[in-house]
C-alpha cells in the first residue's frame, strides 16, 4: 500500500518524540480502579500491541487518549502534545477506529470518509481527492459510491481505517479492530496496517487480547486488570516469562496475578 | 516530555468547513430517510385534521391576542402543532446522537480537534435546519386546510423557529447527558413531550386552563414549552412577544450551557460514567 501521508502534516520539532507517551496514569469509575499507575510509549515508526484480556482497561485507555474524558493523574502527550491541555494539537494529530462500528450505514463511503475531513477542518473537495487516493491504496476505490451498508465487515473495517488517516495523522489508535472477522480479513488487516507503520512512518497502538495478531518485531505492552504488566518487545517479553512462546508467556505474566487476587 | 510544545492555533476557517459538514451530513440523512420526514409530517396532520376538526364544535376560542376575530379551533392549534414538530424533532435528534445507533457517531464528532461546545451547537443548528423544512412543509399542507397565516408570518416565523429549536433541541441534548434511564424514545415520549405538550398553550388557552384548575394554569405557566408555542403563535402574525422571547431566550441559554457542561470532558457525566457505550 503506498499512502503519502504526511506530505504536507508538520512534522514534530524533535524526531525523538514518541507518538503517544502515557505517564503514570489512573483513572477509577467511582470505586472501581479502572486504570492503576499506567505508562506506555509509542515510538513514531512503530508497531505497540496492547495486549490484555476483556475488561483490562484498554478501552477506558483509549477514551482518556481520545479526550472522551479527562485522566484525573498522570500524563498523556500525542506527538508532545499534553491531550489535556492541547487538545486541538493533540487531537488533530491522532486517528482512531473505535472497537464498535462507527461508520454511517445509511451514507456511501465516500459521503463517510468526507464528513470525517470536514470535522477535521478538512475542505469538501480536500477531503474527495485524499479519500479517494486513500481507498485506492486497501483496494476499495470502486466502492466508493456505495452505501455502506452493502460492505463486508472486513471492508467496513479498512474503510474505517482510512477514515482514520484521513486528516494525515501520526499516531494511530486500533481498539480491537478484528473483533467479528473471519480469520482471512483479520490477517489481511494486520498486513495491511503492518505496511502503514513501515511505509508512512507512523505509530500505532493496537489493542487486542488475540496472541496471533502480535509478531516478532513488534513491542508489547501487557495490561492486566488495569495495571502494566510487562512491556518491551516481543522478544524481550519472551525472555522475562522465560518461555518461547507469547501465549504461555501472556498466561503466565497474568496467570501468576489471577491466582494471586 | 518537559519541553514546551510549539503553540497551536486552529485555523478559523476550519469552524465553517466542520458547520458546513455537519450540516451536509444531517441533509443526506434525511434525504435518505424519508419514512421519518413522512411521519413527522403525519403527526402533526392527524391533530389537525381529526383532532382538531372534532374540536372544533366543542372549543370555543374567544378573541384573544394575536387573534383580531374569532377563529375556528384549527387555527388556534397550528402553532403548538408547529412546536410540538420542533419538540418531536428536537428530542429525537438529540436523544439519538447518544442512545441508538448514533453512539458510534458521537464518538466521531467528540475526536474532532475543534472545540467540543461549537460541535454540539453545529450539531444542533443542523437538526434545527431538518425541524424547519418539516415545520415549512406542514405550513403548506395546512394552508390548503384553510389556516391562511397573513404572508409576513411565514417569514417573522423564521427567527422564532431557530430560538425555539435551539432551546428545545439544547432541553433534549441536556436529558441524554443527564438521565440515564432515559433509554427508548417511548419513555421520552410518556414522560416528557406529551406532559409538555399538554401542559401548555398548544391546545387550549391558559384563560380556559385558569377557569378549570388553577393548579394546572400554573404548571403551564412554568412550562417553557408555553412561552415556545405563544412566541411561534404571534410571529405567525407578525408580531414579537417580548415575554415568551425572552422565556425561550433564557432557557436556551441554560440548557445549551448546562449540556456543554456535561459533555466537558473534565466536568461532565461522561467521565462519571465511563462514556456513551457503558450510558445504561
Amino acid at each position: 500500500m503506498t499512502v503519502p501521508l504526511h506530505d504536507t502534516a508538520p512534522s514534530p520539532s524533535d524526531p525523538s518524540v514518541p507518538a503517544l507517551a502515557v505517564h503514570g496514569v489512573t483513572h477509577a469509575f467511582g470505586a472501581r480502579k479502572a486504570l492503576d499507575d499506567v505508562s506506555l510509549d509509542v515510538p513514531t515508526g512503530s508497531f505497540t500491541a496492547l495486549l490484555g484480556p476483556n475488561g483490562a482497561g484498554k478501552t477506558t485507555l483509549f477514551s482518556l487518549i481520545t479526550r472522551l474524558y479527562d485522566n484525573r493523574s498522570g500524563a498523556i502527550h500525542v506527538l508532545g502534545y499534553d491531550v489535556r491541555r492541547q487538545p486541538a494539537a493533540a487531537l488533530s494529530r491522532l486517528g482512531v477506529v473505535f472497537q464498535a462500528r462507527t461508520l454511517d450505514l445509511e451514507l456511501t463511503v465516500l459521503e463517510n470518509l468526507v464528513y470525517h475531513a470536514t470535522l477535521h477542518g478538512m475542505g469538501f473537495g480536500a477531503g474527495r481527492r485524499r479519500a479517494l487516493e486513500l481507498l485506492e491504496g486497501v483496494g476499495l476505490a470502486d466502492r466508493a459510491k456505495d452505501k455502506v451498508r452493502n460492505l463486508s465487515g472486513g471492508q467496513m473495517r479498512r474503510v474505517e481505517i482510512v477514515r482514520a488517516l484521513m486528516h494525515r495523522p501520526r499516531l494511530l489508535l486500533l481498539d480491537e479492530p478484528t473483533v467479528g472477522l473471519d480469520i482471512a480479513s483479520r490477517a489481511a488487516l494486520v498486513a495491511q496496517v503492518r505496511e502503514l507503520v513501515a511505509s508512512a512512518d507512523i505509530g500505532v497502538l493496537w489493542a487486542t487480547h488475540i496472541i496471533e495478531e502480535i509478531g516478532p518485531g513488534d513491542r508489547i505492552v501487557v495490561l492486566h486488570r488495569g495495571r502494566v504488566r510487562a512491556r518491551g518487545s516481543y522478544e524481550d517479553i519472551l525472555a522475562e516469562a522465560g518461555t518461547d512462546e507469547l501465549g504461555a508467556a501472556f498466561l503466565r505474566l497474568v496467570g501468576e496475578e489471577t491466582e494471586a487476587a | 516530555m518537559s519541553s514546551p510544545s510549539p503553540r497551536f492555533h486552529l485555523p478559523l476557517g476550519g469552524y465553517l468547513v466542520v458547520l458546513a459538514g455537519i450540516c451536509w451530513r444531517e441533509a443526506l440523512r434525511f434525504l435518505n430517510q424519508r419514512g421519518r420526514f413522512l411521519s413527522a409530517l403525519v403527526r402533526p396532520l392527524v391533530w389537525l385534521f381529526i383532532f382538531a376538526a372534532g374540536f372544533r364544535s366543542v372549543l370555543g376560542v374567544s378573541i384573544i391576542p394575536p387573534y383580531e376575530t374569532y377563529v375556528l379551533y384549527e387555527v388556534y392549534v397550528t402553532p403548538g402543532l408547529v412546536a410540538m414538530i420542533q419538540l418531536f424533532n428536537g428530542l429525537q435528534s438529540s436523544l439519538s446522537m447518544v442512545y441508538d445507533r448514533e453512539v458510534g457517531a458521537m464518538r466521531i464528532l467528540l475526536v474532532s480537534p475543534y472545540p467540543r461546545w461549537f460541535l454540539l451547537v453545529s450539531k444542533l443548528l443542523a437538526g434545527i435546519c431538518v425541524s424547519l423544512l418539516q415545520v415549512y412543509a406542514f405550513l403548506a399542507v395546512a394552508w390548503f386546510w384553510e389556516v391562511e397565516l397573513p404572508p409576513i408570518g411565514y417569514i417573522a416565523v423564521l427567527p422564532a423557529l431557530l430560538l425555539t429549536g435551539l432551546m428545545l433541541g439544547a432541553m433534549g441534548l441536556l436529558m441524554s447527558s443527564v438521565f440515564r434511564q432515559m433509554e427508548n424514545f417511548a419513555s421520552v415520549m410518556n414522560f416528557v413531550i406529551f406532559p409538555m405538550f399538554f401542559a401548555s398553550s398548544a391546545l387550549y388557552p391558559l384563560w380556559r386552563v385558569q377557569e378549570s384548575s388553577l393548579v394546572l394554569w400554573w404548571i403551564c405557566t412554568l412550562n417553557p414549552f408555553t412561552y415556545a408555542v405563544e412566541l411561534i403563535r404571534f410571529a405567525l402574525y407578525g408580531q414579537f412577544e417580548p415575554l415568551s422571547a425572552l422565556v425561550v431566550a433564557g432557557c436556551a441559554v441554560v440548557f445549551l450551557g448546562a449540556s456543554i457542561l456535561a459533555y466537558d470532558p473534565s466536568a461532565g457525566v461522561m467521565a462519571r460514567r465511563g462514556g456513551p457505550e457503558n450510558a445504561r
